[in-house]
C-alpha cells in the first residue's frame, strides 16, 4: 500500500470560500506591514553596521556579568544574546553586538572586549568576530533591495513571456504576498535579519514561483482542452489535478529543511526558518493567491490552434 | 515508443560516471588535501619522506580536484579594506611646491615674488606679486604638466592650471587621478600580498574589489588582530636631516621644514626638513636584531642607490643629527658619528621584540602608497567552522535518507528510480563544484539540502502525470511516455524561474550568499538532467526487462 498524502481523486472547490481565503491573505499582509512598521526588523550588522562577537565559554553565561564587564569600555549600545542549541548543551554561546563605528572594529577594541570578558570567565573565547562599517552596510542594503526587486522583475518578465500577462500578475502577487508575510514573521519574532535572510527570501521567491508555474502550466493546458468550460471550473480542475504533486514536493522539501533546522546548527537556523516559512506560505499562495487573482482577472480564451501547437511543441525536440 | 538509442544511453551513463568520478576526491577530503599540499611543496623544492608519503596516499591517476571550503566552514579571516586614494593626490600636489616655486622664480623679474596660500587638500594655490604677468606665469606652470598615458590615449595632461586675479590654482586632472588610482591599487595589492606573506599563512586570497577596495581572505587564521595591525600601518620610513630639537609643539618650523613628534620622548619635537635623504623604498632588507647595549633594534640594508645617497650624506654631515621617521613620527634622532659606507645600519628605539619583528616585516614588504581602512571584517574560528561542517553533514545525510524513504513509501519501485537519480544528483553537484573550483559555504550546504528536497520535484511531476495517464486507462508504455512528454513544459518553466533567482543571487551576492546561489543553481541543472534523462533511462531499462502488463506508480 502506498503512502498517499492526497487522495488519488480530488475535486475540492478552492474558490467557494474566496472571500475567506482572500480576506485571510489580506489580513495577514496588513498585519505584517503593521508589525514591520511598529516593531521593525531586527537588522543584523550586515544592514545596520556594527560588530558582533560570538563567544563560547566553559561556564554558564551570566548576561549581567558580561554587561557589567563591558560597561567601562564605553562601546555605546550593546546587546548580549544567549544562543542556545539543545543539541550542544556543553556550549555557552553568546552573541554580543556593539554599535557601528566609522569603519570595521579596531584590533584594539576586539582585544579590549576579549580582555574584559575573560575577566568574567577566563575560559571565554571568540568563535567569530564580524564587523561591518556603515559605508559597506549601506551598500549591502542597496544590493539586497535591488536583488529582490530584480528577481521579482525577471520572473515577472519570464512568465509574461511564457504565459499571458494575467498569469504574470497573479504569480507576482503571490510572490509579494509571500515575501511580505515572511518579513512580517521576522518582525514579530525579532529574528536577526541579515544578508543570508535575503538569500532565503529570494529562494522563497523561486520556490513559490516553481509551485505557481506548475499550476499555471496545467491551467494553460486545460484551457486549451476544455474551451467551453468556465475559467473558475478550469482553475479548480487544474489545482485538483496538480494537488498531489504540490503536496508531495512541499513535503519532501520540508523534510529536508526541517532536518537542517534541527541538526544544522544555530548559525544557519534563522536562514532555514525563513525558508520553511516560505515553503509553507508559498504553497498556500500558489493556490489561494496566484490562482485566485487569475480567476478575478480572467484570461483571454481565443487560443488559436497555431499558437497552441507552437507552445506545446516548443520542447518536443527535447527527447531522451 | 520508449526506445532510447544506444549512443544516448552511453552518453547519459558516461556523464553520470564522469560527475561521480570528479566528486570522488571529496569523499576522502583530508587525504586528498594533504596530497595536493604535498605535491605543491615538492614542486617548490621541499622533499621530505613525510611529503612523499602524503603524495603516495592518493593515487595520482585519480582526480584530485576538491570543493573549496569557504571561510565560514574552515575558519579564517575575511577583511575588506578601503584604500584612501585621495591621500595620494594630496601628497602629489604637496610635493610639487618646490618645483612650481623654482620654475616661477626663473622669471622673477616679470612675475615677482611667489607665495603659497592655504588651500583645501589636493589643491595648490599660489599668489604671484605681479598680477599683470599672470598669463606668463600660467604658461610657465603649464610647462610642468606631463601627458597622461592612458589606454584611451586622449592626450590629456596631468595638471589643471587656472588663474584668477593674482592666484594660480593647480589641481590634478581627472585623467591623472584615474591613472594614479590604478597605480596606487596595483602597488597596494602588491604590498598587501607581501605583508600577508610575511605572516606566513597558507593560500591567502588578495583581490581588488571595485575601484578602491582590497579583499583579503586568509583561511585558518583564528584572529584578525595581527593581520589588521599589519594593514593598519603605512610603514613609510624616511631618513631626514634634523634642523633642531624643541619642546614646543607649536613652534614655527620655517619654510620647507615640518615639526614631528618623537615616539619615545613625549613632549619632545623635532623640526626636520620635508625632503628625505633616503626612504624605505630603497631598503632591500630589514631584520630584528639587538644593539650593543642589548636593546631591541631593527637592522637594515639599502640598495646600491640608497647606500650611495646615505653614504654621501653621512660623509658630509658628520656631527649633525638626522631623524629616522616612521609614518610621521620620529623613532630616533642619532648623531652621525662617522661616514656610514656600505649602506647598512640599525634603528634603535624603545622596541619590544614583537615590535621589532613587525617593523622589520613591514619594512621588507614596503610602504603602502595610501592608508588602508578596514571596512568589513568577518573572522570565523576554525572550531566554529568545524562544527558547522559537522552539523551540515549530519543534516544532509538525515535529509537525504528521509527523502529516500519518503519517495519509496509514496511511489514504490518508481520511488527507487527517483532515488537512484537523487543519489547521482548529489554526486553530480559535488563533481561540478570540484570541477569549477567553486567554494562551498554554510548557506551552500543549505542549498544542497534544499536541492535534495526540490530535486525530486521533477520526478514527482512526471510520476503524477504517469498516474493520471494510467487512470485514463492507457497502457503502461504509453502512460510512461505521455507522462514524460506532458510533464516536460512544467518542469522546464518551473526550473527556469528558480534558476533565474539563483542567477540573480549569484550576480548580486557576495561570499556566503554567492555560495548558496552556486549550489542552488548547479542543483537545478543536475536535477533537471537526472529527472529527464537518468530516471527516464532507468525506467526504460526496467521496462524493457520486465515488460509489465500493469504498472503501479
Amino acid at each position: 500500500m502506498r503512502l498517499k498524502l492526497v487522495p488519488s481523486e480530488t475535486s475540492y472547490d478552492f474558490f467557494s470560500r474566496g472571500a475567506l481565503t482572500g480576506g485571510f491573505s489580506v489580513v495577514m499582509m496588513a498585519a505584517s506591514v503593521v508589525l514591520f512598521l511598529m516593531m521593525g526588523l531586527n537588522f543584523g550588522i550586515d544592514f545596520r553596521g556594527g560588530t558582533t562577537f560570538r563567544t563560547n565559554a566553559d561556564n554558564e553565561v551570566v548576561v549581567a556579568d558580561y554587561r557589567a564587564a563591558l560597561q567601562p569600555l564605553g562601546l555605546g549600545d550593546t546587546s548580549i544574546v544567549v544562543v542556545s542549541d539543545p543539541l550542544k548543551p556543553e556550549n555557552n554561546v553568546t552573541q554580543i553586538r556593539i554599535e557601528a563605528q566609522d569603519a570595521a572594529v579596531a584590533a584594539e577594541t576586539t582585544a579590549a572586549v576579549l580582555d574584559a570578558l575573560q575577566g568574567v570567565d577566563e575560559t571565554l573565547r571568540f568563535e567569530a568576530v564580524e564587523s561591518v562599517g556603515p559605508k559597506v552596510s549601506g551598500e549591502l542594503v542597496q544590493t539586497a533591495v535591488l536583488a529582490v526587486v530584480a528577481a521579482i522583475a525577471a520572473v515577472l518578465f519570464y512568465i509574461w513571456l511564457r504565459f499571458e500577462w494575467q498569469f504574470a500578475l497573479g504569480a507576482v502577487a503571490a510572490l509579494v504576498h509571500d515575501v511580505v508575510i515572511t518579513i512580517g514573521a521576522f518582525s514579530l519574532l525579532q529574528i536577526k535579519f541579515d544578508l543570508a535572510i535575503i538569500a532565503a527570501l529570494l529562494t522563497i521567491v523561486g520556490y513559490s514561483l516553481n509551485d505557481t508555474v506548475v499550476v499555471f502550466d496545467r491551467v494553460r493546458e486545460n484551457l486549451r482542452k476544455y474551451k467551453t468550460r468556465a475559467l473558475t471550473e478550469v482553475l479548480n480542475l487544474s489545482i485538483n489535478e496538480t494537488l498531489s504533486r504540490t503536496v508531495m514536493t512541499s513535503v519532501t522539501t520540508l523534510i529536508a529543511l526541517i532536518s537542517l533546522f534541527v541538526l544544522g546548527g544555530d548559525v544557519i537556523r534563522g536562514f532555514v526558518f525563513a525558508m520553511i516559512l516560505g515553503v509553507v506560505i508559498g504553497t498556500y499562495s500558489s493556490v489561494f493567491v496566484a490562482s485566485a487573482i487569475l480567476n478575478r482577472l480572467g484570461v483571454k480564451r481565443d487560443w488559436s490552434k497555431e499558437a497552441a501547437r507552437k507552445v506545446s511543441g516548443q520542447y518536443a525536440d527535447i527527447d531522451a | 515508443m520508449l526506445d532510447i538509442p544506444l549512443w544516448k544511453r552511453v552518453t547519459i551513463w558516461a556523464l553520470c560516471a564522469l560527475g561521480l568520478w570528479l566528486a570522488l576526491p571529496n569523499a576522502f577530503y583530508t587525504t586528498v588535501e594533504r596530497h595536493n599540499d604535498a605535491v605543491i611543496a615538492i614542486e617548490e623544492g621541499t622533499v621530505t619522506p613525510e611529503l612523499q608519503a602524503d603524495v603516495d596516499a592518493w593515487p595520482s591517476y585519480l582526480p584530485s580536484g576538491l570543493v573549496n571550503l569557504g571561510l565560514d566552514l574552515r575558519g579564517g579571516v575575511h577583511l575588506l579594506a578601503e584604500v584612501k586614494l585621495e591621500d595620494t593626490y594630496v601628497a602629489r600636489i604637496d610635493g610639487m611646491w618646490t618645483t612650481v616655486r623654482d620654475t616661477l622664480r626663473t622669471e622673477r623679474a616679470v612675475i615677482g615674488g611667489v607665495r603659497q596660500l592655504d588651500a583645501v587638500p589636493g589643491v595648490m594655490k599660489v599668489r604671484i606679486a605681479n598680477e599683470d604677468a599672470m598669463s606668463r606665469a600660467l604658461e610657465l606652470v603649464r610647462t610642468l604638466a606631463q601627458p597622461v598615458v592612458t589606454l584611451a590615449g586622449v592626450g590629456e595632461t596631468d595638471l589643471v592650471v587656472s588663474g584668477d586675479g593674482d592666484v594660480i590654482t593647480i589641481t590634478l586632472s581627472d585623467a591623472e587621478k584615474a591613472a594614479m588610482d590604478e597605480r596606487t591599487m596595483t602597488q597596494t595589492l602588491e604590498i598587501v600580498r607581501n605583508r600577508v606573506d610575511e605572516v606566513g599563512t597558507r593560500e591567502p586570497t588578495i583581490q581588488r574589489q571595485g575601484s578602491d577596495r582590497v579583499l583579503i581572505q586568509v583561511p585558518g587564521l583564528g584572529s584578525a588582530e595581527e593581520l589588521k595591525e599589519l594593514l593598519g600601518t603605512t610603514a613609510k620610513l624616511e631618513f631626514r636631516p634634523v634642523v633642531r630639537r624643541t619642546t614646543d609643539g607649536s613652534a614655527a618650523p620655517g619654510p620647507g621644514n615640518e615639526i614631528l613628534p618623537s615616539v619615545d620622548e613625549p613632549g619632545t619635537f623635532y623640526i626636520v626638513e620635508k625632503g628625505a635623504v633616503v626612504t624605505g623604498e630603497e631598503l632591500i632588507d630589514a631584520q630584528p636584531t639587538v644593539d650593543q647595549n642589548g636593546g631591541q633594534a631593527v637592522s637594515f640594508r639599502f640598495n646600491v642607490a640608497g647606500a650611495r645617497k646615505f653614504g654621501d650624506y653621512t660623509a658630509e654631515n658628520i656631527g649633525a643629527p638626522f631623524a629616522i621617521v616612521l609614518d610621521g613620527e620620529v623613532i630616533s634622532a642619532p648623531t652621525i658619528q662617522s661616514h656610514i659606507a656600505g649602506g647598512s645600519g640599525i634603528i634603535t628605539g624603545r622596541f619590544s621584540i614583537e615590535e621589532t619583528i613587525r617593523l622589520s616585516a613591514l619594512l621588507r614588504a614596503g610602504a603602502l602608497p595610501a592608508e588602508l581602512i578596514v571596512v568589513e571584517e568577518r573572522t570565523i574560528g576554525p572550531e566554529l567552522g568545524q562544527d558547522s561542517i559537522e552539523a551540515g553533514r549530519i543534516a544532509c545525510i538525515v535529509a537525504f535518507i528521509a527523502v529516500l524513504v519518503f519517495m519509496v513509501l509514496s511511489y514504490g519501485t518508481f520511488g527507487m528510480f527517483a532515488n537512484i537519480a537523487l543519489i547521482i544528483n548529489v554526486g553530480l553537484i559535488f563533481g561540478l563544484l570540484s570541477l569549477i573550483g567553486a567554494t562551498l559555504t554554510l548557506p551552500g550546504i543549505a542549498g544542497i539540502v534544499l536541492t535534495i528536497g526540490m530535486a525530486v520535484d521533477a520526478n514527482v511531476l512526471i510520476f503524477e502525470r504517469i498516474r493520471e495517464e494510467l487512470k485514463a486507462k492507457r497502457g503502461p508504455a504509453r502512460a510512461i511516455e505521455l507522462g514524460y512528454e506532458k510533464a516536460l513544459s512544467a518542469i522546464i518553466d518551473a526550473n527556469i524561474t528558480t534558476f533565474i533567482t539563483a542567477l540573480i543571487l549569484y550576480l548580486m551576492g557576495s561570499g556566503p550568499v554567492k555560495g548558496f546561489a552556486i549550489t542552488l543553481g548547479l542543483g537545478i541543472l543536475t536535477s533537471v538532467f537526472t529527472a529527464i534523462f537518468v530516471t527516464r533511462l532507468v525506467v526504460v531499462i526496467w521496462f524493457e526487462r520486465k515488460r509489465p502488463k500493469e504498472i503501479e506508480v
